[in-house]
């Protein structure tokens, strides 16, 4: 449903509705949660600031990392799982890294149950592609434009299945109820509140559990592929509800964006372009990434151009190509040849798949690249070499959950995708992002289902609740010639990237926690003009204060951790260090402080029997 | 280099509104989206615009530019001369909210009443087998982004409101025809497309291919193919007859679907 | 009242477009050109005259089957013998038929002679619409028929075709200006005939799985590179028939003489 669909007055009272799971944000994540829950039986609500179909995950091109075992029988669960812990430098969450590996596979033949076409193998069976740092071709995909076959397909299954949608909707607090036993100090989840885009008026969910399906925090940095969706929403709920995010530190800076022109700065480049046999060079034409080889890869990668060469097409007896490391490394590396000085005339380095591949197959294989660059570079790819750069991309770092419900430490608050933490460790590879929607979404929309139904005294939600969080969302009308949101959002990504970006030190970072609070303090004073229907301004000062404290979690935590480890690189402290290596760090906002706390706390340990797997190789 | 853009927005809601006129520093390179953005960031805070990804792929900023049904993130400045003025106003087939911003919901409203895919059981190894060959009639309309420029200039509805009761516009044909070339699905819709999604009131005027930003071949390839399979079943008699008595059509023994009576 | 663009709760702009794009010169060429070639047409069916120079027979009127035919026109006989009106008459409802219902020449007619719509997003000046519900556009659905009846002509005017390569007195290995044009006309009706839309869905468009029917497969191929191109085959063709026709024309009323090369 939509907004319009009630009727326009704004001051016609508080809209209610009960539910016994709200998801909150329709990517793959949130629909796949919706649609567990749905299947459990219990009634669902699907939140989402844009209309149904747009979410981020329309972005994704490559695909699904799935160890089907299609096109190498010798893939199976246990590579899948070896290569995603190795890819996030072993701090993820083994039991997530096993069961993502584990149940990969029937989520995308769900997929496929519901609708979905992919590229085929001679067999019939789904086609599968080579990525960074998967060692068996492994992405179930549809040409390059994956993510759209995904989040369509799910819609279409969630339409079929009849779940409400709230659509163009914003959520703003989350309420939980001090009555309730055990979930904390706080009490368990009993709602949300959020408003209508489109009329500005205000709607309170009453429903025993929550799913935080949100995706990331790309906003906060000027150069990103993110949609403007991704203000770190999901992560600034949680935190303000009193759950705890881990591993803010690690942010993935994708190794392709588009770097001209300026308004597409950032846009995504497919990592299909170098599984498909594309590669790096620099001002000099010189294939820099066989100079970037760090230690931890050296045995399974390509050490010369012919046998680099010679993986296209016999991977049994070659080792990988270095184009196709996993993302931290290749974006360093560019990053390094940037400044050194062999960077392209629009500050990037060239990506060629032109001089190296036909044109037909080019056009094929990736189409929607081949679109993009021809509609908004005015570059023939199947001519002339791309021009990429490093991009914020995705961020690893999230609600901290329990690996087999999804559920946070706050009793009913559950997270799926992006916006929860753990999985990827301090590194996701390409394609196990969609494989991570599908797979947690799912989880954490069944166990909220169960959670709700065994919850035999419904939580409630107070008139005072509603009355604060109502105050607060009204808050930026209230402060007459005050500062544009605009204005301070800019500010905000330009201290992330200048200080808190691919590579950081001591110094940078405490300037940018300085310069965060004094950004802090400039939002608080902030006005809007206008009213509240379809109100953009008001919607961005709303997004900016989540904005805010993520980008207070990023810093915080890249100041704290002493190492360089996948998508945290510290100039000052350039190696990986084996202590960190075994600690998370966890943030939360205590209720009495607007500023983040942080700690440390050990990593789960690894059962022996799936220790072994790391040993053999 | 950058210079200044004459603009014209349309500026209003559902009771009234006109065109407002404007100068925004553009630079070189940018898209009407970015002339937009830039508006709403130093002259017009409270400019409603419906945008996401900015590149073309999820279909939010549909509009009309010169008259034009456009994508405003995929419209180069460069298209237009510098001294030209660039007219924005939101589609008109749909009603307006607030300024560019549409409300779309007639679109989602038809794809409720759309039956989704069935398919038959999966093989004995739990997998399906489909060859590419038959999958790829479909992946072309599985491209749709959904950001319904089709239902816009599809003029059986933007110029006749009362069609678009019977009538479920050229998005939803697409849908219609991936469904029924799917190689596995088990359902019949050719009865459905016919009477409840009104595929009898298409003209084949072609704009909703001339309109795609995908570039899908929305008449030749699903509009008229679908045309064809409902003259299957309802106007060719020998088809008919050759269907009901030899059973050796392609279809397999697909159960068929009609739309409310 | 209004309704369309200016329908209660829509934009409130008057304008019925503001493209300012020449929008209008697409329905202007075609409504031009295909008034001038009905014309044409209608004034060449009705003659009866002047369509056979031997060894040419007009496409207007071939196969010639009426009691009116000229010496040597007849070449399947005259079994409508009683017709005394223009033999054209009896053959052309055919491949007009085929042409009327044909896919692209509905665009091009809607738009151009119906203004339904005169061109995308510029407002159409009917208060009512039903598209090809009910009668008579309804009847645009017998397009395959009119396909098949097509391919008899297009046979017939290959035949004719085959024809061109003999001289006035009927000896074969000849050949003359007109055996070009002749054959340039049959290659655009085949490029446009088999290009239908109705053929394409014949041949495979209407299986399921083409991985079952290979050559169904490869043949919905081909017609599918022809389809892609059928509005230009539309046009070429139309024009193409009317010069081969005019040909005979000038040749049948002695205005010209056919240059022979061998």
């Amino acid at each position: 449903m939509t907004g319009n669909r009630t009727d326009a007055g704004v001051d016609t009272g508080i809209e209610r509705h009960e539910y016994d799971v709200v998801v909150i944000g329709a990517g793959g994540a949130g629909l796949r949660a919706a649609i567990a829950a749905h299947d459990a039986g219990a009634r669902v609500a699907i939140v989402c600031k844009s209309l149904l179909g747009k979410a981020h995950t329309v972005m994704a091109e490559g695909g699904i990392a799935a160890a089907m075992g299609n096109l190498y029988a010798d893939d199976n669960w246990r590579v899948h799982f070896r290569d995603t812990m190795r890819g996030g430098k072993m701090l993820n969450n083994w039991r997530m890294a096993q069961l993502h590996a584990q149940e990969a596979p029937e989520r995308v033949l769900e997929l496929e149950e519901w609708g979905a076409l992919f590229d085929r193998t001679a067999d019939g069976l789904i086609s599968q592609r080579d990525f960074g740092g998967h060692r068996y071709a492994r992405l179930a995909h549809v040409g390059d434009r994956t993510g759209l076959e995904m989040i369509r397909t799910l819609q279409q299954r969630a339409v079929d299945l009849d779940i409400d949608v709230f659509m163009e909707f914003t959520v703003t607090e989350l309420f939980r109820d001090p009555s309730t036993g055990s979930g904390g100090t706080g009490g368990r989840i009993s709602g949300a509140f959020g408003y209508w885009r489109e009329t500005g008026r205000f709607v309170v969910f009453e429903s025993p559990t929550v799913v935080l399906a949100t995706g990331g925090i790309g906003k906060s940095y000027q150069v990103t592929s993110n949609s403007w969706e991704y203000t770190g929403d999901g992560h600034a709920l949680a935190m303000r509800a009193g759950a705890s995010l881990i591993n803010m530190e690690f942010v993935q800076f994708h190794p392709t964006g588009m770097v001209w022109p300026p308004s597409v700065k950032g846009l995504l480049v497919t990592e299909s372009v170098r599984g498909d046999g594309g590669v790096l060079k620099n001002a000099e034409g010189e294939r820099f990434m066989f100079d970037y080889i760090p230690e931890f890869f050296k045995k399974e990668t390509a050490d010369t151009i012919e046998e680099a060469e010679g993986w296209y097409t016999d991977k049994k007896n070659h080792r990988r190509p270095p184009e196709l490391l996993p993302r931290d490394e290749v974006a360093r590396a560019i990053n390094s040849e940037i400044k050194a000085g062999r960077g392209s005339p629009h500050g990037g380095v060239y990506l060629d798949i032109a001089s190296r591949r036909s044109p037909d197959f080019i056009r094929r294989r990736l189409p929607s690249m081949y679109h993009q660059f021809k509609e908004l570079a005015d570059v023939d790819i199947t001519q002339e070499p791309m021009e990429v750069g490093p991009t914020c991309h995705y961020v690893m770092g999230g609600v901290e959950v329990d690996a087999d419900t999804e559920q946070s430490i706050v009793e009913g608050l559950y997270a799926a995708g992006e916006v929860a933490g753990g999985m990827h460790g301090s590194n996701r590879l390409g394609g196990n992002s969609l494989s991570d929607l599908l797979v947690f979404g799912r989880r954490a929309g069944h166990n909220a289902a169960y959670h709700s139904m065994r919850t035999k005294q419904r939580p409630t939600v107070s008139a005072e609740q509603v009355k604060a969080a109502s105050a607060a969302a009204l808050h930026p009308f209230e402060v007459e010639g005050g500062e544009n949101p605009y204005t301070i959002q800019t500010d905000l990504q330009d201290v992330m990237q200048r200080l808190v970006g691919i590579i950081r030190t001591e110094a940078e970072l405490r300037d940018s926690l300085a310069e965060i609070e004094r950004l802090k303090e400039r939002a608080k004073r902030l006005s809007v003009e206008g009213h509240r229907q379809y109100n953009p301004g008001w919607h961005l000062a709303l997004d900016l204060a989540n904005m805010l404290v993520v980008s207070e979690c990023i810093a915080k935590a890249a100041l704290e951790r002493q190492e360089s480890r996948g998508g945290h690189t510290r100039d000052d402290y350039p190696t990986p260090d084996d202590g960190w290596g075994a600690l998370n760090l966890v943030l939360t906002l205590p209720s009495d402080s607007d500023s983040v706390d942080l700690k440390h706390q050990p990593l789960p340990v690894m059962p022996d029997d799936l220790k072994t797997l790391f040993e053999e190789s | 280099m950058g210079y200044n853009l004459k603009m014209r927005v349309w500026r209003g809601d559902a009771s009234g509104g006109e065109l407002g006129d404007y100068n925004v520093a553009v630079e070189e390179g940018e898209v009407v989206l970015d002339a937009i953005h830039r508006l709403q960031a130093t002259q017009a805070g409270d400019l409603a615009v419906r945008w996401n990804c900015k590149a073309g792929k999820c279909g939010s900023c549909s509009a009309e530019i010169n008259g034009r049904p456009r994508l405003m993130c995929m419209t180069r400045l460069s298209d237009f001369d510098e001294s030209e003025t660039i007219t924005v106003t939101p589609m008109r087939a749909f009603p307006v909210i607030r300024d560019l911003v549409t409300d779309v919901s007639y679109n989602y409203e038809k794809a409720k009443q759309l039956p989704a895919a069935r398919l038959t059981p999966r093989d004995p190894d739990g997998k399906r087998r489909m060859k590419q060959e038959d999958v790829e009639r479909g992946q072309e309309f599985r491209k749709c982004i959904e950001c319904f420029l089709c239902q816009n200039t599809c003029h059986v509805v933007r110029d006749h409101e009362d069609n678009k009761q019977a009538f479920a516009g050229p998005r939803f044909f697409l849908r219609y025809a991936e469904l029924d070339m799917h190689p596995l699905d088990t359902h019949d819709r050719r009865a459905l497309a016919q009477e409840a999604a009104g595929i009898g009131m298409c003209n084949i005027t072609k704009c909703c291919t001339e309109v795609c930003p995908e570039g899908i071949k929305i008449t030749d390839n699903a509009i008229i193919p679908m045309k064809e399979r409902v003259v299957d079943r309802k106007y060719d008699p020998v088809v008919w007859l050759g269907e009901k008595i030899f059973k050796r059509s392609d279809r397999g023994t697909r159960s068929e679907e009609h739309g409310p009576a | 009242m209004s309704t369309g663009v200016r329908s209660t709760g829509r934009a409130r702009i008057e304008e019925k477009t503001l493209r300012q794009d020449r929008w209008w010169l697409y329905p202007a060429v075609t409504f031009t050109v295909f008034t001038a070639f009905v014309v044409y047409a209608t004034w060449r069916a009705f003659m009866g005259s002047d369509y056979y120079a031997s060894p040419y027979l007009s496409p207007f009127y071939s196969p010639c089957l009426g009691g009116t035919c000229v010496e040597g026109s007849a070449d399947f006989g005259t079994p409508f013998e009683f017709w005394r009106l223009s033999p054209a008459l009896i053959i052309l409802i055919f491949p007009l038929g085929f042409r009327m219902s044909c896919y692209y020449y509905r665009k091009a007619y809607y738009r151009s002679f119906w203004l339904s719509p005169p061109a995308c997003a510029v407002a159409e000046p009917h208060g009512k619409y039903s598209g090809e519900t009910r009668l008579p556009l309804i009847l645009n659905n017998v397009h395959r028929y009119f396909f098949y009846a097509a391919v008899l002509v297009a046979l017939v005017l290959s035949f004719d075709t085959v024809l061109t390569f003999r001289d006035a007195d009927g000896d074969w290995g000849h050949m003359g200006l007109g055996t070009v044009i002749f054959l340039v006309n049959i290659a655009l009706i085949w490029a446009y005939t088999l290009g239908c839309h109705s053929c394409r869905h014949a041949v495979g468009g209407r299986l399921r799985h083409f991985s079952k029917h290979p050559v169904r497969y490869r043949a919905w191929t081909l017609v599918s590179r022809l389809n892609a191109d059928h509005a230009r085959y539309a046009w070429l063709s139309l024009f193409s028939v009317a010069i081969a026709d005019f040909y005979v024309y000038l040749l049948a009323t002695g205005t010209i003489t056919d240059p022979r090369f061998f």
